[in-house]
């Protein structure tokens, strides 16, 4: 804190404006307290991030011994040439891939709309259907899961009421199947998405869209030409925050899924709580970073060409 | 809003009957946990003509229960001031300072958000295992501010951001030191966002399940935790009943969020 004290009072503490080829000492004084100011939290993450991610993928390097349960001092690519060839994983990895692209499909199907629609709406109603919508993102994912599985079940709500309305004569298999854990995703994530159109939809400016009106387009070109291109940012980081956090979705996998419709993360905790073969399981926790990173930077990196373009 | 409102700024009532099953999509499953809490049967069902509070009294004697809400409220506590008491510096030195490496920094500490939370659950157990302290309540809570900081971190930048420096400025030239200007300046004006940023990684802690799992220990289980072990073994209506509890909580508050801040905007600031 020495170095901090002696600048001077009075100088602006944010001086962006200097050339940054030599550095004055004010300049070297600030960037002093600035990393100081920062450090902590960075040194706590170094601890308690990077390196355990590290020691994970040394972990995932080791061979395993499955008679002994024992990790082997082996230093070897196995356990990833297995998850991209053996058969089991890629299946799991396929049905966490296209889960994924119909969550997000059906989000920005019905999350768009709503978003929209929520926005035309005039206080007090808006505000409230606003809290509606985005407020369950508050509650437990398990909680909110435990309702799929009521509603599901061969005894649940919905079969229930078909069965009284003699539409079937026999509870339907809910439960277990894809179609019910792309439900409940879609149920714990469209909030999110919805959020997502609404911020760039309070940026809008409504006054081009009463000049297109008055220049006499129709609802549906105003729609197309003048809402959609402005809010297409939101649907698509909306989009990418639904992908990404599909295709690493735990919870509701396991309890809506089960044992047989195993995705990425829960065949990862399978394989570190179960069978306890830490080294595949660090393998497949690795492949599930590398394969979410590269998918949101690519994403992005795509996104900012194509909109800078248009924009530039 | 704007005074050209017209008959085209309105919803037509094919949106509002989407709206209504948007909403029954959203709410349904809520409804129905809070519902079949109170039967008076053994499995879960939806009551129709009694209603019980039995399986509200039976956690109340139920000591896995009031431990886990022990545990689950006491981590939430500690890693959401662990995690605000490193925020407040850090957000001020990202938002009041330009220097090499602070985009790198920032990256760095909101990457909680873009790693699964499986592999940061493996990442801390193997970790922890390696140091020999798998399971405590203080591995717990290390963890836990980890995952919450983002949160945290942004709401504070965003405290810091939309109040400028001029204040700050003022006080340095009129003599007060860095600390003093701090506490006497800085903090007052920035009070909400600290208490906000406080509140949602509290939140956000409180419902952690999935890289909790692989750092809990049998003393250790939260509630998220609990009643995930709960539904994936024996179902009974008291899974239901601690779900409701939860629910009404965080109705609570959230209409409490409401009040000071207006929530549509401690959410979308979230994003």
């Amino acid at each position: 804190m020495n170095a901090a004290t002696s600048t001077p009072p009075g100088v602006p503490s944010v001086e962006t404006a200097k050339p940054a080829t030599s550095v004055s000492p004010e300049v070297a004084a600030q960037r002093r307290s600035a990393w100081t100011l920062v450090a902590p939290a960075t040194l706590y993450f170094l601890v308690l991030l990077a390196v355990p991610l590290v020691l994970t993928f040394v972990l995932s390097l080791h061979g395993f011994d499955p008679n002994s349960g024992g990790i082997l001092p082996t230093v070897s690519l196995q356990h990833y040439v297995d998850i991209l060839t053996d058969s089991y994983f890629y299946e799991i990895f396929l049905r966490t891939l296209l889960l994924s692209v119909g969550v997000t499909l059906l989000c920005v199907l019905i999350g768009v709309p709503e978003a929209y629609f929520l926005f035309r709406m005039r206080d007090p109603w808006r505000s409230l259907c606003l809290v509606l919508v985005l407020g369950p993102l508050l509650i437990s994912v398990v909680v909110r899961t435990l309702g799929w599985s009521i509603l599901l079940g061969r005894e649940g709500l919905i079969n229930a009421v078909l069965t009284k309305l003699g539409l079937i004569d026999h509870p339907l298999q809910m439960l277990f199947t894809m179609g019910a854990v792309t439900v409940a995703l879609v149920h714990v994530l469209v909030p999110l998405l919805v959020l997502s159109v609404w911020t760039s939809l309070t940026r809008l400016d409504p006054a081009v869209a009463h000049a297109a009106r008055s220049l006499g387009a129709g609802r549906a070109t105003v729609m197309w030409r003048v809402v959609l291109p402005q809010i297409t940012p939101g649907i698509l980081s909306g989009s990418l925050i639904v992908f990404a956090l599909t295709a690493s979705a735990f919870a509701t996998p396991a309890l809506i899924g089960g044992r047989r419709l195993k995705v990425v993360a829960t065949t990862a905790y399978d394989e570190f709580l179960g069978t306890l073969n830490w080294p595949l399981g660090a393998a497949i926790a690795i492949v599930l970073l590398v394969v979410n990173v590269l998918i949101i930077s690519g994403y992005n990196r795509a996104l900012e060409k194509r909109f800078t373009r248009r924009l530039g | 809003m704007n005074q050209l409102d017209s008959q085209y700024d309105r919803n037509g009532a094919g949106a509002l009957a989407f709206h209504v099953l948007f909403l029954v999509f959203i709410l349904a499953p809520l409804v129905v946990v809070c519902l079949v809490a109170f039967t008076p049967d053994n499995f879960l069902s939806i009551p129709t003509k009694h209603f019980s509070l039995r399986w509200f009294e039976s956690l109340m004697s139920d000591e896995d229960f009031q431990s886990a809400l022990r545990t689950s409220l006491w981590l939430g506590v500690m890693s959401a001031t662990v995690s605000t008491a490193l925020a407040v510096p850090t957000a001020m030195g990202l938002a009041r300072y330009r220097f090499p490496g602070r985009d790198a920094i920032n990256s760095f500490l909101l990457s909680p958000l873009m790693i699964p939370p499986v592999v940061l659950g493996i990442a801390f157990l193997r970790l922890f295992t390696l140091l020999d302290m798998g399971g405590s309540f203080e591995s717990l809570v290390a963890c836990h501010a980890l995952l919450i900081f983002p949160y945290a971190l942004r709401l504070i930048m965003a405290a810091l951001v939309g109040q400028a420096d001029e204040g700050e400025r003022a006080a340095r030239s009129l003599g007060a030191g860095r600390w003093t200007t701090f506490r006497r300046v800085t903090l007052p004006a920035i009070v909400p966002g600290v208490a906000g940023g406080w509140v949602l990684a509290f939140i956000n802690s409180f419902d952690e399940l999935t890289a909790t799992i692989f750092v809990t220990s049998p003393e250790t289980i939260t509630l998220p935790v609990r009643i995930y072990m709960n539904m994936s073994e024996t179902v009974d209506p008291s899974v239901a009943a601690i779900s409701t509890l939860l629910i009404g909580v965080t109705l609570a508050v959230m209409l409490i969020l409401d009040r000071i801040y207006g929530l549509n905007k401690v959410l979308v600031g979230n994003h």
